[in-house]
């Protein structure tokens, strides 16, 4: 029984990564029906700043917010001046384009701090079960779920950068300036990005840090289904929990397998994740 | 022999017809396989053996990327996973000589576009229903799941350190004249002019209209009697044995399968190569297999000669390339085989 | 391309070509024709002032982190031999290949080196799968495959690849010995595994089974893709297991020791070489004790007491004068990055690559190097017996242990032993390795 407890916080806690950065998915693709390959790549802009700023401050939070703020910034540059470009003549393009900056800045990463790990502290401190860190990292997903959700049904803000990704004709006509709402959906999913980063970092970072987080964060995107933010945490937490099970009951070399049946089973149900509305707007 | 092989390409949709030649199709393709098969050929003749070995290279590359075109460019379904049906073809083939090494080399072959063919069915079938985004998380983690098989099974399938082989080279009465990486590269690039040729054909008949008619809109697609789902599944079954047979191959000339070669960097790459290339279009495919296998080459001498540091010496190829596959598609929606026609057609007016 | 030229001539070709195509797609492929050994007296690399040789080490990708330092310690070993004047005045021309630890890069590398760069020797060459898929294209091509860095078994099998020297101590062997010093040292208590899921953990298990038995209270693996060991770690805890022993690399050494100090759990480690090298885990860990609300709590901490085996100079030990050499080296030729056992690993592999190379003498080819090899008297800078000879490739023979203090230091709690990979017994052995002023291995 101590073994399910202790299975539950740990898949709990690997869980919050994966919807931070199943959320940040789903904004971009809320934002620009991609699936944007440079999430990655944000969360690595970011906590390499955070690695550097940190100590130069001597506070943790002081980098942490230098993070954030350099994760959304590059966000918003790329989305301006590389994908928007390219995105606009072929969607696929615009995928490729994601894993090209993907590519840039793991290399990128590696020629300025070097390919080796570093270790990269918590936000809080991570003894217990659940630490004070895992509390955290849950409870900062479920606020910027609960805030997403706020955003896209009780804003205008929302209201536009949905229609800007929908029917970017139609919503230009009504007066919504769509090139500032794609920005603007980038630089939010940049911002969940880096803060999934700064949770997914720990304990030790180096270039390719997140690829496997990200594939778990698409995992759970595509099982919560991509039309709402509380899909990405049931996602993620499905996800992370299903992990830790099969882990810990019939062994590590199954996690990723889990994954994959997870996918099937879902998605052989619900074609568009467990959360998602029926398709309306096929025909 | 007049007529210059690029202007047999086979022609994407749209495009109007200007066929100078009225072979049918599949002749025609045969007859660009026999001139590329001999091409090569050529080509091995004049080079060593590490050229033989980025050729057989370039030539499984190639046929992993034209299933991939058939299935994204054809059918509009956008494949994260292509790298798990090469490892399918791979450890099929790996068994089979380990297991069985009398079996000839076609059979083994067979057997392995069959086994890729199966799983082709089974997860074309399970993906059938999904569109975009689900369909490349769902193929994504495929690739990324996979992997974890031969962890589980490591008696059959080796573990990390996968399954070595070894394979009969050139037969007794050429040794001496060829070596046995060239004769591999030789054997490899006539399966995989034959496997293109299929795919040209497939591609250019009735099949790839369908395709391409669900692409552009599955509705209209449907109300005109078009089956969708069988078609989307039958592009997903050729696109995978075209894969499994890539990775068999890839086995045949390397010996060796393990999981580290078929991560999902790899299906990646695929992709990218593919959009790089120039969807739509077999030459593209062969650029996309040219940029896999020389390009880090290149961009790795090419940052050699500066005196870097460490750090800068070992990333700046990965950098350079990332930025290339940018500013390509920035310019170029069409990618390399866009720039390409580009040249050609400033050249004919030049003239 | 063009298709005018002379088809005549072609055609005979062509049906030949055709012919054989056919011959082979009907025999069997997994049916390979025995051929003569390779031709051993040629010296392709070797110049009056230079030799060339290479290595495929993961310099990007994901392994990259944990294996980058070992060809930087050989190349800054390789400079100051250089800057010596060399080698019977030949300069080592040291070349490194990125294969990012994917076998499929490692085979075109390693053709390339061979083909293009025309290396002498693979020195060194890094990984299981990685170099296992070019230890037959080595042996057959008649390229020296020198001290491949690994501990697998396969290096040493000198039936099927006689030109593979093996370098570090098998893993069958150091777990012998450590499960030998655990019966010993921990009477009745229990004791759990913690290894990685490929031959690391197959033949380290295979050796802690011949000394433990019924101590055994679980065996928790790892992949080395899941970097996740909170599952592990309780069951480890939860089975009560007072010792553990680590058959893991570094960066998991680590995290387990992370994941038990945050579930309050403390057994003794015992890891493994691999994974031992507290300079590379300071720098880890120090993350966490800095400034964190464990404060007060230093890496060493982590640390504290841990049980390593070990067969080279190791960094913690400035007393020691190969380790202290190796330091004031780096110092001198490294790249400015702190140095760690892992550079040392490297260092020690090329200082002896350079001895070998010394004894082949003047008039190098392949087979002087052969033959050096097998007659090598090693002394060194290795801390246990080195064997290269008379259908033993094994290289380090055994191992001794050290345990970690706070405040940095190692202590040697147990002497060099060596042992065999099958079941034969351990046994002491007193080894003291030359000076490097004594070791020649440059003019």
């Amino acid at each position: 029984m101590d073994h399910f407890v202790d299975l539950t916080l740990g898949g709990l806690a690997s869980g919050a990564v994966y919807a931070a950065l199943a959320l940040s998915l789903v904004i971009i693709y809320q934002a620009t029906r991609l699936v944007n390959f440079a999430q990655p790549a944000l969360a690595l802009v970011a906590v390499y700043t955070a690695a550097t700023v940190a100590p130069l401050t001597g506070s943790y939070w002081l980098g942490f917010a230098a993070a954030l703020t350099a994760g959304t910034a590059a966000g918003a540059l790329v989305e301006r001046f590389v994908v928007r470009p390219i995105a606009r003549v072929s969607r696929l393009n615009g995928i490729i384009v994601t894993l090209g900056l993907l590519l840039v800045a793991q290399g990128g990463v590696g020629m300025v701090w070097g390919n080796d790990q570093h270790g990269f502290r918590y936000a809080f401190d991570f003894v217990g079960r659940p630490s004070p860190a895992d509390v955290f990292a849950l409870a900062s997903v479920a606020a910027v779920a609960v805030l997403l959700f706020c955003l896209y049904r009780h804003t205008p803000l929302g209201l536009r950068m949905r229609a800007a990704a929908l029917h970017p004709e139609a919503a230009r006509l009504s007066g919504v300036r769509a090139g500032l709402m794609l920005t603007a959906g980038w630089a939010i999913s940049a911002l969940i990005a880096s803060l999934a980063g700064m949770l997914a970092g720990p304990p030790f970072i180096s270039p390719n840090v997140f690829d496997a987080v990200f594939v778990y964060g698409i995992t759970a995107a595509v099982v919560g289904g991509l039309d709402n933010p509380f899909g990405a945490v049931v996602g993620g937490l499905l996800v992370g929990l299903g992990m830790s099970y099969v882990s810990g009951y019939a062994g590590p070399e199954l996690a990723t397998l889990t994954a994959l049946a997870l996918v099937v089973l879902v998605l052989s149900v619900r074609p568009d994740g467990i959360l998602s509305r029926p398709a309306a707007r096929k025909v | 022999m007049s007529t210059s092989a690029t202007e047999r390409e086979p022609r994407t949709a749209g495009g109007p017809a200007r066929r100078r030649v009225d072979l049918p199709s599949p002749l025609r393709h045969l007859l660009l396989a026999a001139l590329a098969l001999a091409a090569v050929a050529g080509l091995l003749l004049v080079t060593g053996d590490l050229t033989a070995l980025r050729l057989a290279a370039v030539g499984y590359t190639m046929l992993a990327v034209a299933g991939l075109q058939l299935l994204v460019g054809g059918s509009g379904q956008v494949s994260l996973g292509h790298g798990a049906f090469m490892m399918i073809g791979a450890y099929t083939m790996a068994l089979l000589v380990l297991r069985l090494p009398m079996l000839p080399l076609a059979g083994n072959l067979v057997a392995v576009v069959a086994v890729a063919t199966v799983a082709g069915v089974a997860v074309g079938a399970a993906t059938a229903r999904l569109h975009g985004p689900y369909l490349a998380g769902a193929t994504l983690i495929l690739a990324v799941g996979l992997p974890g098989l031969t962890h589980r099974y490591h008696e059959v399938l080796g573990g990390s350190n996968g399954l070595t082989v070894r394979t009969a080279g050139a037969p007794p009465f050429l040794q001496g004249l060829v070596s046995g990486s060239e004769w591999k590269a030789l054997v490899v690039w006539t399966a995989v002019v034959l496997g293109l040729a299929v795919l040209a054909t497939v591609s250019t008949g009735r099949l790839g209209r369908r395709m391409r008619a669900v692409r552009d809109d599955e509705t209209a697609a449907a109300m005109s009697g078009i089956p969708v789902g069988a078609t989307k599944v039958t592009a997903f079954v050729v696109a995978s044995a075209a894969g499994g047979l890539a990775g068999g191959l890839q086995v045949y000339v390397l010996g060796t399968a393990t999981p580290s070669m078929f991560t999902l960097s790899l299906s990646l790459t695929l992709l990218a190569a593919l959009v790089l290339g120039g969807i739509g279009s077999m030459w593209g495919a062969l650029w996309a297999a040219l940029a896999v296998v020389y390009l880090e080459i290149w961009l790795s001498d090419a940052v050699r000669a500066f005196e870097l540091g460490k750090d800068v010496e070992n990333n700046l190829p990965i950098v350079l390339f990332g930025v290339l596959l940018i500013l390509v598609l920035r310019f170029q929606p069409l990618g390399l085989h866009g720039i390409l026609q580009r040249l050609r057609a400033l050249l004919r007016r030049a003239r | 391309m063009r298709t005018t030229t002379n088809t005549a001539r072609r055609g005979p070709l062509a049906a030949l070509l055709a012919l054989a195509l056919a011959a082979t797609g009907c025999t069997g492929a997994g049916e390979v024709a025995e051929t003569d050994g390779p031709d051993l007296s040629v010296s392709p690399g070797v110049t009056d002032d230079a030799v060339v040789i290479g290595t495929h080490q993961p310099l990007t990708g994901p392994a990259a982190a944990g294996y980058m330092s070992i060809s930087r310690g050989a190349a800054a070993v390789f400079d100051h031999v250089n800057e010596q004047g060399g080698i019977h005045g030949r300069l080592i021309d040291y070349r490194v290949e990125d294969d990012g630890y994917d076998p499929a890069r490692t085979i075109d590398v390693t053709r390339e080196l061979v083909i293009e760069d025309e290396i002498f020797a693979m020195f060194g060459g890094l990984g299981t799968p990685t170099h296992g898929g070019v230890i037959d294209y080595l042996n057959d091509e008649g390229v020296p495959d020198v001290f491949p860095a690994s501990g697998a078994l396969a290096w040493n099998n000198t039936e099927e690849h006689p030109l593979t020297y093996g370098w570090q101590v098998d893993y069958t062997k150091e777990a012998k010995i450590q499960g030998q010093y655990i019966v010993e040292n921990f009477p009745g208590q229990d004791v759990g595994y913690l290894f990685q899921n490929d031959d690391v953990g197959e033949d380290s298990q295979e050796g802690l089974d011949q000394y433990l038995t019924d101590e055994v209270v679980t065996r928790q693996h790892y992949e080395s893709e899941v970097t996740d060991l909170s599952a592990q770690v309780a069951e480890l805890k939860r089975s009560g297991a007072e010792v553990v022993v680590c058959s893991c690399i570094p960066a998991f050494v680590a995290l387990a020791m992370l994941e038990a100090a945050s579930t309050g759990y403390d057994p003794q480690w015992v890891v493994s070489s691999i994974g031992g090298d507290t300079a590379t885990l300071q720098g880890l860990l120090s993350a966490f004790t800095e400034d964190t609300d464990a404060e007060g709590v230093p890496a060493d901490t982590f640390l504290d007491g841990m049980l390593i085996t070990s067969y080279m100079p190791r960094v913690e030990d400035p007393d020691d004068e190969w380790a202290a050499f190796f330091i004031d080296l780096y110092e001198e030729y490294g790249e400015g990055d702190p140095m760690t056992n892992t550079h040392i690993f490297g260092m020690t592999q090329a200082v002896m690559f350079a001895q070998v190379l010394m004894s082949a003498g003047p008039e190098l080819d392949r087979q002087a190097l052969v033959d050096a090899l097998e007659e090598q008297e090693w002394q060194g800078p290795g801390s246990v017996p080195f064997s290269s000879s008379g259908g033993d490739h094994g290289g380090h023979q055994g191992a001794y242990v050290v345990q970690y203090r706070e405040g940095g230091a190692v202590e040697m709690i147990q002497g060099p032993r060596v042992t065999d990979r099958d079941g034969g017994p351990i046994e002491e052995v007193d080894f003291t390795p030359l000076s490097p002023q004594e070791l020649v291995f440059h003019d």
